[in-house]
């Protein structure tokens, strides 16, 4: 392989190499400093004779006299079941001091886009034990469903609740095996943040299910941009390949996107919105389209992204082009937080948009929908009539509206707030909404089935109130 | 598409989608393959002996120095039968071949036929021997599905002349079904660049609604077959649900559905469901009268920039057979993000919010191929074409959404606050309208019913009212309002909840006939009489409201049979109201 010294730029992330041979676009690309320090590198820009090469671990060290060798192959990930219960950073090599992973399979990171034509629809309820989540935004198999949360808010609690209690019931009934194996990519969270997910997975014996990709905050910037490919491209090995079903927790993308924005300014790119690049929305998509099923595989994967909010702003770009790639989304809210509810999701803005196919009769239950649409407007008129007290007290209220107030204060206090180790199935969840909208009169309730009332409907409820 | 080559070169460099090419022999827009796998991609600029190209694939691992050869061609689609009931990427290769060729995951350097050369169809001529035939002059028929016969006509750009040969049998596409005196041979399949428009006879000013069975859009803001519409709005606000909607209840002869940069789940849904579903008009299933382009968001960019011009082809060529098509392009805003994602890897100057400066006049030429046209062989044949637009943060001020309202004559727009209330279709009526309304109205005088204008402008004005009374209700609560005033939120109420909202998911509910829109729209009229008449008498509000007939105006919308339920229920309810006076 040959060597080059002929680095001419280095700036940011970015080293400029003349070449006399051709070199292939993303590219893997070896840096040798002149103490012997090994980087990795890839191939962002390549023509007849100059080549810009972005380097993951930071171009500390780095000068004219580095030697450069490029590697004749785009990136790489080893996969093997062996992954599963191990520990690696954020650019793949093992830290938990266990043996040398010896692959199965070398698999290019980047991984090809999935065939509409081959996917199969995501239908299967996954019951999170979560009211606020199986309730109102149910997940489904193959969904990619992120907390949109903000900075000090308690959304690793939320997705580690999430990972322990996530089952298919479905399949528990008839004896199959319905847990998830995990696949956690981190990017650029802090070393605490990491060891409260790493103990959990520990506590609960679900690390031997487990594969871990850390790269922290201290580690450099650039690696965040490979970290979740190496992961996603683990997680459709082992749900393509080996039939697992994958739960894949991606934290934090904002740190992601930032990593994006700063190579962006490194190359000069004409910025888009906020700084971050045009190419932001394909990107992400090429990795939040990771997600899915396949027609006559076994496996799936399912995304949990998480990312904080600047600002609480969800029109930000990170959120808002997520949004619009993701299938849904759940805030995590900070009032709600705040009030000492737990898990804080609120509700109303949230979403699952593969709800309705994954609820009702033979799935969950036949009543779901209706009542689910009704707990929705019956909080948001609630919600609407608390700005309107603040203004004129309760007292100028009519009674209707009085119970509107009450139910949404029930609502946050009864179906969301149920703490983060209280795991409700189903059935739990639906009877306690109908708790809840049996303090309205039955002819109140218009999103739902007449012979659903009939059937659910709580006559003590409405009396109490009364 | 021609695989044929005229002129080769070299790669002089490789940044994404966006590759140069030395001493290549090419016109813009020219089709080339790139590199040794044969990367599909397209001339975008020319300058000097440096040629840009977009590759509508995947690009790594491409070097510097491997060959690049044009086709002389610019990106064109395959027409002709076996449009109808297949899903295209965006610059249509067939993506259940792909899925054959290279399994669930799409690997790059496929091409595939965008119409299967190999099947044979039945052809009946409807030309004989003999007769005179012009440009886009129809020669036979052939049934491509249950729904759909495809028209085989002479090409646009044909000489015409008088047909020497013609015969009853079947044909693959290639083969030639007549024989014209100027020695011209015409199949059934034709070749027509995406980007230019296919020639038509004349523009008509559209009168006939494109009936779409949502309450909303039929009862307040109606769209014209061969008109253009936007839904814009943010995420989670229901512009999919809308346009699969549309999709499947539009009263088109032909749908184009193009996913432009969105989910692949979505388009699975689409996929799996529409075989299943029933066409409104023929009772055939949704998939014999529809062509899917499915790019999702993570194919490559380029390919994304092309699909709307692939559909919007494909549309055209059935609309010079006569058809009504309607386009749905989900979403124009990726189309947009793709364009900028090209144009900055140019280094052109950017304009607004980094998109090139000539994202107006691109909007613009597209949508101006929607229309009512007179075509070139006589018969009336139109286009509509819906887009929607994901405005960055749902904010409407940006330059996807301003560029497309300057254009577009009907004006969807959803609203967050509706859909976090779980009203749908979220379209925020104070804000959407439709410039065709009163061009159409004689069309509802005289298949709906004569008083429809007069009972949309009353919903209109209630519906205002209320929005300006809640304002007040804000600051001083409901109780503070006269009683007319109350009565009049009441009513509103009514309309919002049990009129306007409707529910896709519910298999009743999901379509509505102008008729029942009418005859829901006209009961809450029933009670807003009655109700005023009994407040004149001295009921008190409390009262009016709560009549034991009333929750059933919620019950219209999921009535099978809602002709007798509606009727009983008018009669009810202002019998339940003059019994209190």
């Amino acid at each position: 392989m040959k060597e080059y010294r002929t680095i001419t730029d280095v700036s940011g992330p970015l080293v400029f190499v003349e070449t006399d041979e051709p070199i292939g676009y993303d590219e893997i690309v070896e840096i040798e400093t002149p103490d012997g320090d090994v980087k990795r590198g890839q191939v962002l820009e390549t023509s007849g004779d100059i080549v810009a090469i972005q380097v993951f671990e930071g171009t500390e060290g780095i000068g004219r006299d580095a030697s450069v060798r490029f590697l004749g192959e785009t990136l790489k990930m080893p996969v093997t079941e062996g992954l599963l219960g191990r520990v690696l950073d954020g650019s793949g090599q093992p830290i938990d001091g266990g043996p040398e992973i010896v692959p199965d399979e070398r698999r290019d990171i980047v991984g090809a886009a999935m065939n509409p034509f081959a996917r199969e629809y995501p239908r299967e309820f996954i019951q999170t034990g979560i009211s606020a989540l199986d309730g109102m935004n149910t997940l489904v198999r193959g969904q990619k469903l992120p907390l949109f949360s903000g900075s000090g808010l308690p959304h690793n609690d939320l997705a580690l609740q999430i990972a322990r209690q996530a089952t298919v019931p479905e399949e528990e009934e008839s004896g199959e095996e319905s847990e998830f194996a995990v696949v956690f990519g981190a990017m650029g969270i802090t070393r605490e943040e990491a060891n409260e997910f790493i103990e959990d997975f520990e506590r609960t014996g679900a690390l031997e299910r487990s594969t871990l990709f850390l790269n922290l905050a201290d580690d450099p910037a650039v690696e965040r941009t490979i970290t979740p490919r190496l992961a996603l491209t683990t997680a459709e090995y082992l749900a393509f390949e080996k039939g697992y079903h994958i739960l894949v927790i991606l934290t934090d993308m904002t740190n992601y996107c930032e990593a994006l924005r700063e190579i962006g300014a490194a190359r000069e790119e004409v910025p888009g919105r906020r700084g971050y690049p045009g190419y932001m929305y394909t990107d992400l998509a090429q990795l939040y389209e990771r997600a899915g099923r396949i027609e006559g595989q076994e496996g799936s994967i399912t995304q949990i992204p998480i990312l904080t909010m600047p600002g609480d702003d969800d029109t930000h770009p990170i959120p808002d082009l997520t949004g619009y790639i993701t299938e849904g989304q759940i805030y995590v809210d900070r009032g709600l937080n705040s009030q000492g509810v737990a898990p804080p999701v609120d509700v109303l803005p949230s979403l699952s948009r593969l709800m309705d196919e994954g609820i009702g009769e033979g799935l969950t239950r036949e009543d779901h929908g209706d009542l689910s649409d009704q707990l929705y407007a019956a909080y948001a008129e609630g919600e609407d009539l608390r700005d309107l007290v603040n203004i004129v007290g309760r007292e100028a209220l009519s009674e209707r509206d009085n119970t509107y107030l009450d139910f949404a204060d029930r609502f946050e206090a009864e179906f969301v707030d149920q703490g983060f180790s209280n795991n409700r199935d189903i059935e739990e969840t639906l009877s306690i909404g109908w708790e809840l909208v049996s303090m309205f009169p039955k002819a109140e309730l218009n999103r739902i089935d007449e012979d659903l009332i009939e059937e659910y409907y709580l006559e003590d409820e409405a009396e109490v109130e009364a | 598409m021609s695989t044929q080559t005229t002129a080769h070169g070299q790669i002089e460099s490789v940044s994404g989608p966006v590759v140069t090419a030395t001493d290549l022999d090419a016109q813009m827009n020219d089709v080339v393959y790139v590199g040794e796998e044969g990367l599909m991609g397209e001339v975008i600029e020319i300058e000097g002996d440096v040629t840009t190209l977009q590759v509508y694939e995947e690009t790594s691992g491409i070097r510097p120095g491997e060959p690049v050869e044009s086709t002389g061609e610019p990106l064109t689609v395959d027409l002709g039968p076996g449009l109808l009931d297949s899903i295209y990427d965006g610059v249509q290769r067939p993506l259940e071949i792909l899925e054959e060729e290279m399994g669930a995951f799409l690997d790059r350097g496929v091409d595939a036929p965008g119409i299967d050369l190999d099947t044979e169809w039945e052809f009946e001529p409807t030309v004989e021997e003999g007769e005179k035939v012009g440009p886009g002059d129809v020669v036979g028929i052939v049934e491509e599905t249950v729904s759909i016969d495809h028209k085989i006509m002479v090409p646009p750009d044909s000489e015409g002349g008088e047909v020497t040969e013609i015969e009853a049998e079947s044909y693959t596409v290639k083969e030639p079904v007549a024989k014209l005196s100027s020695g011209e041979e015409i199949q059934m399949h034709q070749e027509w660049p995406v980007r230019t428009a296919r020639p038509a006879a004349e523009k008509q000013t559209p009168t006939t609604p494109l009936i779409s069975r949502q309450r909303i859009l039929d009862g307040l803001f109606p769209l014209a077959k061969g008109g253009t519409a936007a839904i814009p709005g943010p995420f989670g606000s229901g512009k999919t649900v809308t346009q699969h909607q549309l999709a499947k209840w539009a009263d088109a002869d032909i749908v184009v559905y193009v996913g432009c940069g969105e989910r692949g789940n979505e388009m699975t849904e689409v996929i799996e469901d529409f075989p299943e579903l029933e066409d409104p008009i023929s009772g055939n299933p949704l998939m014999a009268r529809t062509t899917l382009i499915a790019n999702t968001s993570n194919m490559p960019v380029a390919a994304r920039e092309s699909s709307v011009y692939t559909g919007i082809t494909m549309a055209e060529y059935f609309r010079d057979m006569g058809y009504n098509v309607a386009l749905m392009a989900d979403s124009t805003s990726r189309w947009a993000e793709a364009m900028r994602e090209i144009s900055s890897r140019l280094e052109e100057m950017p304009g607004e919010e980094g998109y090139p400066a000539y994202l107006g006049s691109r909007l613009a030429q597209f949508y101006e191929r929607a229309g009512y046209f007179e075509n070139v062989n006589g018969t009336e044949g139109s286009v509509s074409v819906i887009g929607a637009v994901s405005p960055p943060g749902g904010d409407f001020s940006e330059p996807v959404t301003q560029n497309t309202l300057r254009i577009v004559n009907v004006f969807w727009a959803l609203d967050a606050d509706l859909s976090e209330r779980r009203h749908f279709p979220a379209i925020n009526w104070n804000e959407s309208y439709s410039l065709y309304r009163d061009q159409l109205d004689p069309w509802y005088e005289e298949n709906v019913a004569r008083d429809f204008p007069e009972l949309r402008q009353w919903a209109i004005d209630i519906l205002d009212e209320e929005t300006e009374l809640l304002e007040i209700v804000q600051l001083v609560g409901k109780d503070a309002l006269p009683d007319d005033q109350q009565l009049t939120l009441e009513i509103a109420r009514y309309i919002r909840e049990a009129w306007l909202q409707q529910n896709a998911f519910h298999e009743v509910d999901t379509s509505c006939t102008p008729e029942k829109t009418y005859r829901m729209l006209q009961a809450i009229k029933t009670f807003d009489e009655a109700a005023f008449e009994a407040l004149d008498a001295g009921v008190p509000v409390d009262e009016i409201s709560s009549v034991d007939a009333l929750p059933r105006l919620n019950r219209m919308n999921t009535t099978e049979d809602w002709d007798p339920f509606i009727e009983e229920l008018e009669d009810e309810i202002t019998a339940q109201l003059e019994a209190r006076y």
